[in-house]
C-alpha cells in the first residue's frame, strides 16, 4: 500500500505537487496521468526514495519511506523505467534473476527459492518460452515484459512503472495494461504506473491519479469521465482526439 | 545470475583450454628471445634446484637468462594482461560503453604526468644519481599521478549522479593533462625527452625484481576487488537506475570499481608504461568466447584471455624486436573494429 500524506514535491522554489494525499491499496492498479513536465516521473522517483519531498510524507506498507533502509526498500518497491536494456549475451532469465539481487548473497548465488521465483515471474508474464533468448534479439514489447518479470521476481508488494507503454503499439499497450491489472488483482500487488494513454487508464485501471497543476486528484477510474477533471487538464485535445466522446 | 548445478560443459571447456594455453604460452615466452632456448632446457633451468651449480643439463648462462630476465618479463606479461583486461571489462560495464577501457578515467594521462614530472624534473633535482631511485621513482611517480587523477575523478563522482558526466570529465581531464605534458616535453632536454618517449611506448622488460614484488600484490588486490564487485557489475548491466532500485549502493560500488582500476591499470601503467588496446579489446574477446554477460564468468574469463593475448604479443614483439605497444595496437585495433561493426549492442 502506498500512502501520500500532504506531500510536496518540486525543485527549489518551483513546486510540482503540493499537499498531495492519496491511498493506493494493495490489489489495485492505479494510473498516473498528467501533462508533460507535470511531475509524474518526479512523483514516481520520490516513491523509490530518489527524490526528497519538500514536505509531507510517503508511507509504504505503513512505514515512513524515510525510515526504510535501501536494502528493505528493494524488497518493498520494484521499479520499471523506460531505459532499454539491450545487452548482447544477456539472457532473459538472467535479467529476471537480477530481480533476486536483494535476496542473494555477495556474489549473487541463486538458491532453490530464487530459481522458483524467476520461473514463476517468467510464467506470469507469459515469457517462459523466452528464458534463453538474449536481450538484444527481442522486440520492445518483449523487453518490457521481461523487465516486468524482473520486477515480479523481486517479490515486492509495490511495483511502480514509468510510462511502460511508451514504446509499444496499440495491441501491445492493451496487452500490457491487462497484464498489470491481472497482476494487481491476482497477486494482490499495489501497482502504480505513469502513462499518457487515457483509454488504458480508464478502461483497465481501478483508480487514476491525475496531476492538475499542483494538485493530485485520486479517483476511482469509473468516476473520472464525469468529474470534469480530464477536460480541465487536457482541454480541447480531448474532444479532438475523440477519446472524450467514447468515454461518455 | 544463471545457476550452475551442473556447470555448462562449454564454459568449463573454454576455461580449461585457456588455462592450458596460458601455461604453454608462458613456457614459450621463456624459450623465445634473442637466444632461443629449447623448452627442455627452460624446464630444467626453472625447476632443477641445482641448475646453477650442476651444468650437466643446462648451462649457467641459460639458467640466468631464464630465471633473471625472461621469467620476470613473462610474469609481468601474465599479470599485466590479466590486470588490463579485467579493469577494461569493469570500465565497459560501469560506463555501459563498449569503447571504454582502463584508461578512460585518465589513468594513463595521470601516470604520464607523473612520469613526465619525474623524468624531466629529476635531473634538475639531481635524483638520477642512484639507479634504484631512478627506477622506483619512475614507477612511483606514475602510480601517484594515476592514483591522484582517479581520486579527483572519484571525488567529483560523489557529487555527480550521471556516469556519463564522469566519463566526459575523465576525458577532459586527460586532455588537459596531456596538454600539460606536452608543455613539459617542449621545455625539456633531449635526453630526458627520449626517456619519456620510451616510457610512453610501453615495455614489459623494464620491470625489476623489487618492482615485480610490488606488482604481484597490487594486481592480486585489484583482482580481489574486481571479484568483490561481481554482483554490482551484474546489476549495473541494467543501468544505474535499475541497480539502485534493486538495492545497490551505486556510489559505493563505483568507488570499489575505481579502486580496483587504480590497483590494476594504475600499477601496470606505472611499471610498464601505457599498454594500449589490451584492456579495450580483450573483454570483447572474452564475451564472444564465453557468450556470457555474467561477470562471475567474464572476470576470470577476461583475466585468462588477457594473459594469453599479452603473452602472445610479447612473444611476437620479441620475435620481431618491436615495442610491445605496436604489437598490441596492431592486434587490438582490427579486433575492436571487427567487434564494433559486427555487434552494435555489446555492453
Amino acid at each position: 500500500m502506498i500512502r501520500l500524506e500532504n506531500l510536496r514535491l518540486g525543485y527549489g522554489q518551483r513546486h510540482l505537487l503540493d499537499d498531495a494525499s492519496a491511498i493506493l491499496p494493495a490489489g489495485s492498479l492505479t494510473a498516473l496521468l498528467g501533462r508533460n513536465g507535470s511531475g509524474k516521473s518526479t512523483l514516481l522517483r520520490a516513491l523509490i526514495g530518489q527524490e526528497r519531498p519538500q514536505g509531507g510524507r510517503i508511507r509504504l506498507n505503513g512505514q515512513p519511506l524515510s525510515d526504510i533502509s535501501p536494502e528493505r526498500l528493494a524488497r518493498t518497491v520494484a521499479f520499471v523505467n523506460t531505459a532499454r536494456v539491450r545487452v548482447a549475451n544477456l539472457r532473459c532469465k538472467d535479467v529476471v534473476a537480477l530481480g533476486r539481487a536483494p535476496y542473494t548473497n555477495w556474489i549473487g548465488r541463486m538458491q532453490a527459492q530464487d530459481e522458483a521465483a524467476v520461473r514463476e515471474a517468467l510464467t506470469m508474464t507469459g515469457m517462459a518460452a523466452y528464458a534463453d533468448r538474449t536481450m538484444d534479439k527481442m522486440s520492445d514489447g518483449e523487453c518490457q515484459r521481461i523487465m516486468i518479470a524482473r520486477a515480479l521476481a523481486q517479490q515486492t508488494p509495490i511495483i511502480l512503472l514509468d510510462e511502460p507503454t511508451s514504446f509499444l503499439d496499440l495491441p501491445n499497450r492493451y496487452e500490457l495494461g491487462r497484464l498489470l491489472a491481472q497482476l494487481a488483482h491476482e497477486q494482490n500487488k499495489c501497482i502504480f504506473f505513469s502513462t499518457h494513454e487515457l483509454d488504458i487508464a480508464l478502461a483497465l485501471c481501478d483508480a487514476v491519479a491525475l496531476i492538475d497543476g499542483q494538485h493530485l486528484h485520486h479517483r476511482p477510474a469509473a468516476e473520472l469521465p464525469e468529474s470534469g477533471l480530464l477536460e480541465k487538464v487536457f482541454g480541447d485535445s480531448l474532444r479532438l482526439s475523440g477519446i472524450y466522446s467514447n468515454l461518455r | 545470475m544463471h545457476v550452475m548445478k551442473t556447470p555448462p560443459s562449454r564454459t568449463t571447456w573454454i576455461f580449461t583450454a585457456l588455462a592450458v594455453l596460458t601455461l604453454l604460452l608462458f613456457m614459450a615466452d621463456l624459450a623465445v628471445g634473442a637466444v632461443s632456448i629449447p623448452l627442455r632446457e627452460v624446464w630444467a633451468a626453472l625447476f632443477k634446484a641445482d641448475a646453477l651449480t650442476d651444468a650437466s643439463t643446462v648451462s649457467a648462462g641459460t639458467v640466468l637468462i631464464v630465471r633473471r630476465i625472461r621469467l620476470i618479463k613473462a610474469a609481468v606479461a601474465l599479470l599485466a594482461g590479466m590486470a588490463l583486461s579485467v579493469s577494461g571489462l569493469q570500465m565497459q560495464t560501469l560506463f555501459r560503453n563498449p569503447l571504454a577501457g582502463p584508461y578512460v578515467l585518465g589513468i594513463s594521462s595521470g601516470a604520464s604526468l607523473g612520469v613526465a614530472l619525474f623524468i624531466l624534473g629529476a635531473p634538475i633535482l639531481g635524483l638520477t644519481a642512484h639507479a634504484a631511485v631512478a627506477t622506483l621513482g619512475l614507477a612511483g611517480s606514475a602510480w601517484l599521478g594515476a592514483a591522484l587523477l582517479l581520486a579527483l575523478v572519484a571525488l567529483v563522482s560523489r557529487r555527480v549522479k550521471d556516469i556519463m558526466v564522469i566519463l566526459i570529465l575523465g576525458m577532459m581531464l586527460s586532455s588537459g593533462i596531456g596538454a600539460l605534458v606536452q608543455i613539459l616535453q617542449y621545455l625539456s632536454h633531449e635526453n630526458a625527452l627520449k626517456s619519456f618517449v620510451i616510457w610512453t611506448m610501453g615495455s614489459l622488460g623494464d620491470v625489476t625484481v623489487p618492482q615485480l614484488w610490488l606488482l604481484i600484490p597490487a594486481v592480486l588486490i585489484g583482482l580481489a576487488l574486481a571479484v568483490a564487485a561481481v554482483k554490482p557489475l551484474n546489476m549495473l548491466l541494467l543501468g544505474e537506475d535499475y541497480a539502485r532500485t534493486m538495492g545497490l549502493n551505486v556510489r559505493r560500488s563505483r568507488r570499489l570499481i575505481f579502486l580496483s582500476t587504480v590497483f590494476l591499470a594504475g600499477t601496470v601503467t606505472a611499471f610498464c608504461g601505457p599498454i594500449g588496446f589490451i584492456g579495450l579489446a580483450v573483454p570483447h574477446v572474452a564475451r564472444m568466447l564465453f557468450r556470457e554477460a555474467d561477470h562471475r564468468i567474464l572476470i576470470p574469463g577476461a583475466a585468462l584471455c588477457g594473459a594469453v593475448v599479452l603473452l602472445l604479443c610479447d612473444i611476437i614483439s620479441k620475435g620481431l624486436t618491436l615495442p610491445i605497444n605496436s604489437i598490441t595496437a596492431l592486434l587490438g585495433i582490427p579486433m575492436v573494429i571487427w567487434v564494433v561493426i559486427r555487434h552494435k549492442n555489446i555492453v
